[in-house]
């Protein structure tokens, strides 16, 4: 770039740039300025760069009592006893990705549905309306599908969905044990549904966006061969976009394993292990958003600060995955034109 | 390129709306002068007197609940004028960090139920009951631990339903505190705490939560502040308090589980309302305190906070009943400020409250 | 041969009604919740009290006013301070970074930052500043929604400057133009759109916190526009108000959840229209 620089500053040339756009006229002669400004941006470059490492160490520092007291037994360990001083992080850290992968199992189907129907069907007018509309559901503040799952959507689950998940999935042998006990409209069920419903905005929009990157020529041909508009999707759109896909996916597992408010409202806080999706359980955020203002005593406010190092750590890797793999879509896009 | 001028122009009126709000904010507001952070307990009627002393002095006290444990911790980190907390510290605990504290309204921890076909007030419990209850010894409705109590009571063979709170607060810790006052069992078990280790049942965020929850599931049992009880008409239970006797929640028996403490010997204000002596005290009750700092290095703020609470005492009484708390006993309020005048010095040590 | 392809037409037929079923299932939960805050919010909204009296004592008349207006200079101090270092991060990251370490690593970081647990922000700035000066303040909420504002306006600045195409800035350069002119007055200007939604969309996601400023701008029963003391916002206030036990709060809280839904709503829509011209 600085070869450039000499050229710049003669004044003919100089004319020549700026003719085009008229500007202000002080930005013209002043070579330091190329320095400047790139060392400009590269300084805040270095500070997001920073943020990240600040907000390890902090965290880290924060939770040195606990990490020193535990190791890494901290996270095999089902204790949470205030009172005893005695913490573990088994329980939240089942609770957070028992509750996202539900999230998950509900979210992915929906959301390739939707980006299906986005891409392949709907009419030209109707995608711009619908799409947005699905990317709504992403806007609603969490604090707000938390107050509208306790108030609204427990109620209603619990009188009518629940005892009919109970009585139909409950009684088969094996699966069963996921859906027994009372209906209690709360817990970890509820939990990973409404998390779904937050999800299903994010993969939708990385699915939409990978599906698009499918060459038409591709589709062409094979609707060309009498492919139906299924075929094309599953044999010829999936398989080209999958390793796209998978990313959308784990960027939506990052936003369900982080989420606080909404889960927090209705995942039932207990801290103990069950293997029925319709008990209470805890997740991490939640446990945070409960107890983190009232923890009295330096052992459980680090444990707490440890339980947010390890979430912090989870969805790290998740997105560092989910990058990953987007990258080597777009390389291989890269290879191929 | 049109577009992109209009962009730029919306980018403009921005900025200078952002400036407008910097330039707004750099001029003295009608602002609050003091800052407490602390129990979410208290909060609605700390909000309304200072709205009330505020119209009568012009002194804005800005009280935010961001939990007990947010109000110790806050006022040993000295960014609040005064904390409050739901949980008395012990008095070494005082000690070591120099704080003071006393007490301002007296609440309570009501069991609620909900069953088919009893109405509020019909069901009768002891602390022995409850404690068994919440430690998943007694888990039908129809167990003799309660039918026996209840004779006249058609109690269904339904599951018990227990149900607590999933956020640290001080309703826990009075909560917990009772029990562990009534039964050894739960005292070894589990012990006293704003959060303890449940051994069974569901937790809901906040009063609202553990209210909406008991509401919603049939053959539930929870508790929840005396002023969710009235507010929300929820089916409370009578319990049985030390001198054999089963008593309502009301303003009356939370005053005379007040009244029966003696407040003089209790070291630093250290005392808990639960299982009080009196013939009419409600077992379930405690205090709320607030925590100030014993030596001030902004006396002045330290002056004000105490002649908001000094009014408090003398003027709130009636807005603290409209909002279902209990005021503070007036020999108690008179014990306060002669620990305030004792205890609370500036930088050179001299008293700060004078009256 | 037939048969197959019957059944294959079948096939179609239903995956794709399948499909169709999948994007009703994501328009129910928008419809539902958006009819439960109208109809629970909608009453409160239409009152004019709402924007201009003070949060009330329970059992008192009141409104939103204290809460809109902390709101408002929070979200617009955090974009002031939040939307320059964004753009000049991610200015670096496009037109100087390009494919270097440097650049790569940020990157990947500025993305995990994008999707980092928002009380996680509120407790390191509580740390790193509350603690320290050691009073909340309107100055703390806004840096750590700042936070939240970076990441995104790094992350478009960077995409929308990369989608610029490369022989713009080849025409530029062999005009003569220094870079850092050539930055400013053709690729700013060809994703000037996008790094507007950008913003756009970062103050849509700032509006609706909660979590970062319990322990930050704390809340404020009165009106205070001072940024030097603890500034009331929405969030919080609804937050306080939905776990009371007294009825009129709850109104409130369900009006200032309408509200701001809605807000975040329009914000939204206003960035994709700003967004969808070019």
């Amino acid at each position: 770039m600085s070869a450039v620089l000499p050229i710049s500053e003669s004044a003919n040339v100089e004319e020549l740039a700026s003719a085009t756009p008229p500007g202000p006229r002080r930005l013209r002669h002043a070579p330091w300025m190329e320095a400047a400004f790139e060392h400009l941006t590269r300084l805040f470059a270095l500070l997001v760069f920073s943020l990240l490492a600040a907000i390890l160490v902090s965290l880290v520092l924060g939770s040195r009592l606990s990490l020193e007291k535990y190791g890494l037994g901290f996270l095999a360990s089902a204790a949470w006893d205030p009172v005893q001083e005695d913490f573990g992080a088994l329980v939240p850290i089942y609770g957070t990705l028992a509750t996202s992968l539900i999230a998950m199992l509900i979210g992915i189907p929906v959301s390739f549905g939707i980006a299906l129907f986005l891409t392949e069907l709907a009419p030209a007018w109707l995608k711009r309306p619908l799409g947005t509309a699905i990317e709504l559901l992403a806007a609603i503040p969490s604090i707000i599908y938390g107050m509208w799952g306790l108030f609204v959507f427990t109620p209603i689950f619990q009188a009518h969905l629940q005892p009919a998940l109970v009585d139909s999935l409950g009684s088969i042998p094996g699966l069963g044990a996921l859906f027994e006990g009372p209906p209690l409209g709360i817990g970890m069920l509820t939990a990973g549904l409404i998390l779904s419903i937050m999800v299903i905005p994010f993969i939708t929009a990385v699915m939409r966006d990978v599906f698009e990157l499918v060459p038409p020529l591709l589709k062409e041909s094979a609707y060309g061969l009498g492919a139906t508009t299924w075929e094309v999707v599953w044999r010829v759109v999936l398989p080209y976009t999958k390793v796209g896909v998978i990313g959308g996916v784990m960027l939506g597992l990052g936003r369900a394993l982080g989420e606080t408010m909404a889960v927090t409202f209705v995942i039932g806080n207990a801290h103990q292990l069950a293997v029925s999706l319709m008990a209470p359980g805890n997740s991490i955020a939640s446990a945070l958003a409960n107890e983190f203002t009232e923890a009295v005593g330096d052992l459980y406010f680090s444990a707490l600060i440890e339980l947010g190092l390890i979430l912090f750590l989870i969805t790290t890797i998740v997105l560092a995955l989910s990058k990953l793999l987007l990258m080597q879509l777009a390389r291989r896009e890269g290879a191929r034109t | 390129m049109d577009r992109q001028q209009e962009t730029l122009k919306m980018l403009r009126r921005l900025m200078s709306a952002a400036a407008l709000a910097a330039a707004s904010a750099a001029t003295p507001a009608l602002a609050a002068d003091l800052t407490g952070a602390g129990a979410t307990f208290p909060y609605p009627i700390y909000a309304k007197w200072a709205d009330a002393y505020r119209k009568e002095t012009g002194v804005g006290l800005n009280y935010q609940s961001i939990g007990s444990g947010g109000g110790i911790k806050q006022i040993n980190a000295r960014t609040v004028d005064f904390g409050a907390s739901d949980m008395p510290l012990k008095p070494e605990e005082l000690d070591k960090s120099g704080l003071l504290q006393f007490p301002t309204v007296i609440g309570g921890d009501v069991p609620v139920v909900n069953l088919k076909g009893v109405a509020p007030g019909q069901l009768k419990l002891t602390g022995e009951a409850l404690a068994d209850i919440y430690l998943g010894k007694v888990k039908r409705w129809n167990d003799p631990a309660i039918a026996n109590l209840n004779p006249g009571l058609n109690l269904p063979a339904t599951a018990i339903s227990v149900v607590h709170r999933s956020d640290g607060s001080g309703t826990t810790f009075i909560w917990t505190n009772y029990l562990s006052k009534v039964s050894a069992e739960w005292k070894s078990k589990v012990g006293e705490g704003t959060s303890v280790n449940w051994p069974t049942g569901v937790g809901g965020k906040g009063n609202e939560g553990v209210a909406s929850y008991v509401q919603r599931i049939a053959g539930s049992i929870g508790y929840v502040e005396y002023a969710y009880v009235k507010q929300n008409k929820m089916a409370y239970a009578l319990v049985r308090n030390r001198e054999g006797q089963f008593v309502a929640p009301n303003a009356e028996a939370f005053q005379a589980a007040a009244a029966g403490a003696d407040w003089q010997k209790a070291p630093a204000m250290y005392l808990i309302l639960t299982d009080a002596p009196g013939k009419n005290a409600w077992p379930i009750a405690g205090a709320t305190f607030i925590l100030m700092r014993k030596t001030q290095d902004k006396p002045q703020n330290a002056r004000e906070v105490l002649k908001f609470f000094s009014w408090a005492y003398s003027k709130g009484d009636a807005m603290a009943e409209q909002l279902d708390y209990v005021p503070m006993p007036d020999k108690v309020v008179d014990l306060i400020q002669a620990s305030w005048k004792r205890q609370l010095k500036d930088g050179s040590g001299k008293p700060i409250y004078a009256n | 041969m037939n048969a197959r392809y019957r059944a294959r037409k079948a096939v179609n037929g239903l995956m794709l009604a399948v499909s169709t079923l999948a994007l009703a299932f994501g328009l129910f939960w928008l419809v539902w919740i958006l009819g439960t805050l109208l109809y629970e919010g909608g009453y409160a909204l239409l009152q004019a009290t709402l924007y201009y009296r003070m949060t009330p004592p329970p059992g008192e008349d009141g409104g939103l006013a204290n809460a809109i207006a902390g709101s408002a200079v929070l979200v617009v101090m955090a974009t002031v301070i939040g939307t320059p270092v964004g753009i000049l991060a991610g200015t670096y990251l496009a037109e100087y970074g390009k494919q270097s370490r440097l650049a790569s690593a940020t990157r990947f970081l500025n993305d995990v930052l994008l999707s980092a647990p928002s009380i996680v922000i509120g407790l390191f700035i509580y740390s790193v500043y509350v603690a320290q000066v050691r009073h909340f303040s309107g100055w703390a909420g806004a840096l750590a929604l700042a936070l939240i504002v970076v990441p995104v306006v790094v992350r478009t600045t960077d995409d929308m400057l990369r989608l610029v195409p490369n022989s713009l800035r080849e025409a530029a350069v062999a005009l003569g133009c220094p870079t850092w002119k050539m930055v400013l007055r053709v690729s700013y200007r060809a994703a000037r759109s996008g790094i507007v939604t950008g913003a756009l969309l970062a103050v849509a996601r700032i509006s609706g916190e909660t979590a970062p400023l319990l322990f930050t701008a704390l809340n404020n029963q009165f009106w205070s526009l001072d940024l030097n003391r603890p500034m009331s916002n929405l969030p919080t206030v609804i937050f306080q108000f939905a776990m009371s036990p007294y009825e009129d709060w709850h109104r409130l809280a369900w009006g200032g959840a309408a509200l701001i839904t809605l807000t975040v709503l329009a914000l939204n829509i206003i960035a994709r229209l700003a967004f969808r011209k070019d």
